[in-house]
């Protein structure tokens, strides 16, 4: 495996440009994803799903469907005895989610029947025959008009309110300020799209157990959500994650539709396959974001911040789940990385006829940065002064961490000067705005515009475990076993560099396994940015001490102190200290250990006291053509601290995504719906996904502060790419416009949109 | 109807309903599962294969459409040995992949821009992947990575 050392990297495999073990099969073979398995006389599924918003359901007739050549079973609300799923939300049962719409459809996009056929095709041309007679009631989509009570989807609970926190209306807390300033921000609703849609498999194996497989980011969660609804003893039900084709925080959700696979696969003795559609998948896979935000930002007329007041509307779809959940996050993060001394948090998460809201990367946290890092914009404007200028003076200086927000969050540890510093003079932060002032002067039609984002966020935001093994193998390599659940970030590759670190054995002899609930014994997965810093200190935990006791036995078979016992260079082994030819290769540690019954094994759960708070600086460069209102990202340059860089190919790459998707939320993708709740982006031809044309190359660096809250030293940098980089953007565009007198155009900044702000 | 093709150099002969497309052919069929479906718009090119040396996404082409063609998907690319294919040796080394789904489409998009063109620029390579979504990378390693490939196999920049 070719290795690029770094200068400073002295017999570690850390922090060095490692290229990944899982490519040369995903790129000669390509992956093998759950649409990718077959089983014999395996049933397909098509879902039934509403066309309509809102609407009682006056019946469903199965009849002609199930007349179809090759149906073998169509099931509606009656046939599924199931309880509907229990939402976060205990108070409110009436918002559980049935597994088939029952009496009334809240979305489009709900599932109402589930036809199962021996071919797709016959699948899908038999649910087009399935009769569903709809009685329309009015729709609400707007989750600010969700607040009035007069469309409300749950009568029992009789308004839209799923739950509130917080208190907002004090207006002494500006009392002291020369400036306020207020904005209303729409962080509009996305798709989460991963390129591989929902789909589920499930088979009753040769003892009787249901095995499961599943697309998911957390198959742990899987295996006890099958248990719990079918009622089956855990150790009865077997869940496999094969190769995922991303997830984005939206696969951390269960879904109703990959539940019934399972019910079904049981119920009629046969394995069970479905597999959706894009179209079904942009209407079905949870949305993200979908915050109204109404701020207020206070400070003295130097620019010093006193005040901010953040009421928030959380828009939840038709189904709370996670999403009504996020703004606690977006209030643990409400600051950002300033020092404001008197914080307003408010927010309602309310229900509407749309699709439900999950999590998606970030989750709650790029809200919060959206909503402090456009404001500070504003109110450098208003007090005339260099954005930079007015973040500057307000961080959080590095010498007073840990810091209590003062909102529920202690920050670990942070330079945020020392980010901002980098990116300036990366940037050249001042030749870019002495050629923004040329061209203005020259009157160009392209205006450039020049936006700065500094973040911080949130992750392993609900502190928990991780489980991490590593097993000595008969042929003298290591097997690992991890609790994440990798769908693209590497883990296998990474893993390996972990526990290579400390044993010495090349990467190729070492095995990873993940995402089999057999075989792992329990996990909680990968979301939340949390899979290195808990699952790789897990691994790397377990690695110390599995190796302290493969250096055990070495030092009884060559009669040595375990302390003067290390790898050999080549990895094969251990030898002496010092006396290279006084070694035991890794194969005879394993014999001589099972021989003396002291197998060399360890597996523990990896914590942290608290999460830890990745940071770093954003800025992007646009161009922005006034006469058609189009925008071009010139450049954009980031400086993120993720603390100890353990894999920085991995690294880089979770950057670059990362970024991609925030530029797409500034500028392309909103998931929208016309007022009768019709979905408007409803595939991927309407839905405008980035793409490479509407990206420059990214100019990447790091920033290396290391994390006491775990032995890598890492935190997460899954999220950060996307946190940062939409205000950065959004700012820029802004920043272009300002000498037209606008101050603030919701997301995306489509052409049209900037043109008509520009005609008024 | 029956169909028959050549793909990665094997004969596939089969009876199909007129309306299968060549992308299930592909993986159903000939049980070729590297190539992937992403969308049901043609927008995402996940399933982008060769065609008689030429890419085209084989979900907006019947199988019927493709008799007697030659087919060259993912499978097919690196030597019979097993060594990579440049492009692929590039995605590798590039990081231009992460969940992989994208991937398959990805190359073979990009071994058909690169014995295209005679000159290959990071704009050009951009435009040309319009049509293949990946939702992982930001593209930033993918385009460095069709670049690199294009550099070996002599298309200069």
């Amino acid at each position: 495996m070719p290795v690029e050392f770094r200068k400073d990297a002295v017999l570690s495999i850390l922090g060095n440009k490692v290229l990944r073990l899982e490519d040369p099969k995903l790129l000669t073979v390509g992956g093998t994803y759950v649409g990718d398995l077959w089983l014999e006389s395996m049933v397909h599924v098509s879902y039934v799903t509403s066309t309509v918003a809102h609407a009682r359901i006056i019946g469903v007739d199965l009849e002609a469907a199930a007349s179809m050549p090759g149906v073998v079973a169509i099931y509606s609300s009656k046939d599924v005895e199931l309880s509907p799923m229990a939402s976060m939300f205990r108070d409110k049962p009436a918002m559980n989610r049935p597994f088939l719409a029952k009496d009334r459809v809240r979305f489009v996009g709900e599932p109402v029947a589930m036809v199962l056929a021996t071919s797709q095709e016959a699948a899908i041309d038999a649910a087009e025959m399935v009769l569903v007679e709809y009685d329309p009631l009015p729709v609400v989509v707007d989750p600010e008009r969700a607040l009035d009570a007069d469309v409300v989807l749950y009568d029992e609970v009789g308004s839209n309110i799923v739950t509130s926190f917080g208190e907002a209306g004090d207006e002494t807390i500006f009392g002291s300020c020369d400036v306020v300033v207020s904005l209303k921000i729409i962080n509009q609703r996305l798709a989460p799209a991963p390129l591989e849609v929902r789909s589920a498999m499930a088979t009753v194996d040769k003892y009787g157990r249901l095995l499961f497989y599943a697309s998911t980011q957390t198959p742990h969660a899987v295996k006890t959500l099958l248990a719990k609804v079918l009622k089956l003893d855990p150790t009865q039900v077997h869940v496999i994650t094969p190769d995922v084709g991303g997830g984005f925080g939206a696969k951390a959700t269960q879904y109703p539709e990959e539940i019934l696979v399972a019910w079904a696969a049981l119920k009629l003795g046969r394995p069970v396959r479905w597999v959706e559609t894009r179209s079904e998948n942009m209407v079905g896979l949870g949305h993200g974001r979908a915050q109204v935000q109404n701020l207020t930002l206070g400070a003295l007329a130097d620019g010093t911040i006193q005040a901010y007041r953040v009421d928030v509307i959380q828009d939840s779809g038709a189904y709370p789940s996670i999403g009504a959940f996020l703004p606690i996050l977006t209030k643990t993060m409400a600051s950002g990385v300033y020092d404001i001394p008197k914080i307003e948090f408010r927010s309602t998460s309310v229900v509407t006829n749309t699709t439900p809201i999950v999590s998606y990367r970030g989750a709650g946290r790029p809200e919060a940065t959206e909503a402090i890092e456009r404001i500070i914009d504003v109110l450098a404007r208003k007090l005339d002064m260099d954005p930079v200028e007015v973040r500057r003076i307000n961080l959080i200086s590095k010498d007073r961490f840990p810091y209590d927000t003062g909102t529920g969050a202690t920050y670990d540890v942070g330079d945020y000067e020392g980010a901002l510093d980098m990116l300036m003079e990366y940037s050249n932060y001042a030749e870019l705005r002495r050629e923004q002032k040329e061209r203005l002067e020259t009157s160009s039609k392209q205006v450039l515009g020049v936006g700065v984002s500094v973040y911080v966020e949130i992750t392993n935001p609900f502190p928990n475990s991780e489980f991490g093994g590593v097993e000595l193998t008969k042929d003298g390599g290591l097997s690992i076993r991890s609790g994440t659940s990798p769908h693209g970030q590497g883990h296998r590759t990474a893993w390996s560099m972990v526990a290579s670190e400390i044993f010495g054995i090349p990467l190729e002899k070492i095995q990873v396994i993940t995402g089999d609930t057999d075989v792992v014994p329990h996990g909680v997965g990968t979301f939340g940015s949390r899979s290195l810093q808990l699952g790789g200190a897990a691994v790397h935990e377990a690695s110390v001490r599995a190796f302290e006791m493969a250096r055990e036995v070495a030092a009884e078979m060559l009669e040595a102190s375990p302390s003067d016992i290390v790898p050999t260079p080549d990895g094969d082994g251990l030898n002496v200290v010092g006396v290279p030819t006084s070694k035991v290769t890794y194969a005879e540690i394993y014999e001589r250990s099972i021989a003396i019954g002291k197998k060399v094994t360890h597996e523990l759960d990896f914590s942290e006291t608290n999460s830890t708070f990745p940071f770093g600086a954003h800025l992007a460069v646009v161009e922005v053509d006034i006469e058609t209102g189009k925008v071009e990202l010139k450049r954009f340059v980031a400086v993120d601290d993720a603390g100890r860089i353990v894999a920085p190919l991995l690294a880089e790459g979770q950057v670059h995504g990362g970024i991609a998707q925030g530029v797409a939320q500034a500028l392309l993708e909103e998931f929208s719906y016309d007022q009768r709740g019709n979905p408007q982006t409803g595939n991927l031809s309407d839905y405008t996904f980035i793409s490479a044309m509407e990206l420059p190359s990214f100019e990447v660096s790091h920033q290396e502060t290391p994390t006491h809250l775990n032995p890598l030293g890492a935190k997460g940098i899954g999220e950060s790419g996307t946190i940062g980089s939409t205000p950065a953007v959004h700012n820029a565009v802004l920043d272009a416009l300002a000498p037209f007198g606008l101050i603030h155009i919701d997301m995306p900044l489509t052409p049209q949109k900037i043109w008509s702000a520009l005609s008024r | 109807m029956k169909v028959s093709m050549k793909i990665n150099g094997v004969d596939y002969e089969k009876d199909v309903e007129p309306r299968r497309l060549l992308v299930h052919f592909i993986r159903e069929d000939a049980g070729l599962t590297g190539t992937n479906v992403g969308c049901d718009t043609s927008s995402c090119g996940a399933c982008t294969i060769l065609m008689n040396g030429e890419s085209v996404k084989s979900c907006t082409v019947l199988a019927v459409q493709a008799e007697g063609a030659e087919i060259l998907t993912i499978e097919g690319l690196a030597e019979p040995d097993g060594t990579m294919h440049p492009v692929q040796r590039a995605f590798q080394e590039c990081h231009g992949l992460q969940c992989g789904y994208c991937t398959p489409g990805m190359v073979m998009a990009a071994v058909s821009l690169i014995k295209e063109e005679s000159s290959l620029d990071e704009q050009k390579v951009r435009n040309a992947l319009e049509g293949n979504l990946c939702r992982c990378t930001g593209y930033h390693n993918i385009v460095k990575a069709v670049l690199q490939a294009a550099d070996e196999m002599g298309v200069k920049a």
